[in-house]
């Protein structure tokens, strides 16, 4: 184990904030796109179309 | 033109889709390098302060922080100017992502203050530590945060992103107060150091370390694009099932009219 000397508390304390950060936004994004990825298979199954969809025909 | 190639959200979905796993990928093995070096620095380097070890988040951050409302506000232009369609999916999702970014930046380098500018004591108070640096990135975080509820606030899309692409531009006066509230008035308002790595006589840190730096700065880096490009996607899914719920209601009204 490395000696981080008289201020340990501080350099742990950052590295474990940017961890809890990071952790927290790439949650945030992953169940965010499942979510959105959800819903938009709900619409679809509804037989919901955007009106790009239509144009062409899909 | 790849630049117009984008303009198009489906050809921009199939992109993030190729990109992503390779963009995560290489912040995984960016940062993996980084942690080896940080931890394989000769300690005599740091020479009893090893709050150093702090720079190697809190400087990166820093960057990509200030680097994020740039970014928004060429987003902001886009949306104003050249009307690009994805211009202001690309600001919005920024907003989250830099005001992470900027936290970080703010509290590593209030700890970092609190650790080697107050000498010592137990009071609450010492724990306030607000230089000229500090006060000037925790205004920075404020307008990240101002941006996500103004496009929160208001519920069409293209309003809202003419507002906050306003605010943004006003807002990037922030960035030069940021670069030299550190040379202004130097041990009056602010105890931060001076730039040590971009300057005329060259960086100012043991080999060693500003390679760690540099790796760690491309590992946040990559992690910002990745975060980025993921927060992208999710706004272009967010904005189809907008468009796909007004035609239902509208459908709906039609069949009851």
């Amino acid at each position: 184990m490395m000696n981080l000397g008289p201020h340990a508390d501080f350099i742990v304390a950052s590295y474990a904030l940017t961890a809890f950060v990071v952790a927290a936004l790439i949650a945030w994004i992953v169940l965010d796109y499942s979510a959105q990825r959800r819903i938009l298979g709900d619409l679809e199954e509804r037989g919901v179309t955007r009106r790009s969809q239509r144009k062409s025909g899909a | 033109m790849p630049f117009l190639d984008f303009a198009n959200p489906s050809r921009f979905l199939a992109f993030a889709r190729r990109a992503l796993p390779w963009l995560s990928g290489a912040s995984l093995i960016a940062f993996a390098l980084a942690i080896y070096l940080a931890t394989a620095v000769p300690f005599a380097l740091y020479e009893q302060s090893q709050t150093i070890l702090i720079m190697f988040i809190h400087v990166p951050a820093a960057w990509l922080g200030m680097m994020g409302w740039a970014l928004m506000s060429v987003s902001a232009l886009g949306t104003l100017v050249w009307r690009h369609p994805l211009a202001d999916v690309a600001a919005k999702a920024t907003a989250p992502v830099g005001a992470a970014f900027t936290f970080i930046c703010f509290t590593t380098g209030w700890l970092w203050g609190r650790a080697s500018w107050a000498g010592g004591g137990n009071l609450p108070l010492e724990y306030m530590i607000l230089d000229a640096r500090l006060s000037s990135v925790l205004m920075l975080l404020i307008f990240y945060l101002v941006v996500i509820a103004l496009v929160r606030a208001i519920d069409e899309p293209s309003r809202a992103a003419r507002v906050a692409a306003i605010f943004t531009l006003v807002g990037v006066l922030i960035l030069p107060i940021i670069k030299f509230s550190v040379d202004w008035q130097q041990g009056k308002y602010t105890l931060h150091q001076r730039e040590s790595l971009i300057r005329a006589d060259g960086p100012q840190l043991d080999m060693p370390i500003l390679i760690t730096l540099l790796v760690a700065a491309l590992a946040f880096t990559l992690l910002f694009f990745t975060l980025h490009l993921a927060a992208m996607r999710n706004e272009i899914l967010r904005r189809r099932v907008r468009s796909m719920r007004l035609m239902q209601a509208r459908e709906l009204a039609e069949a009851s009219a």
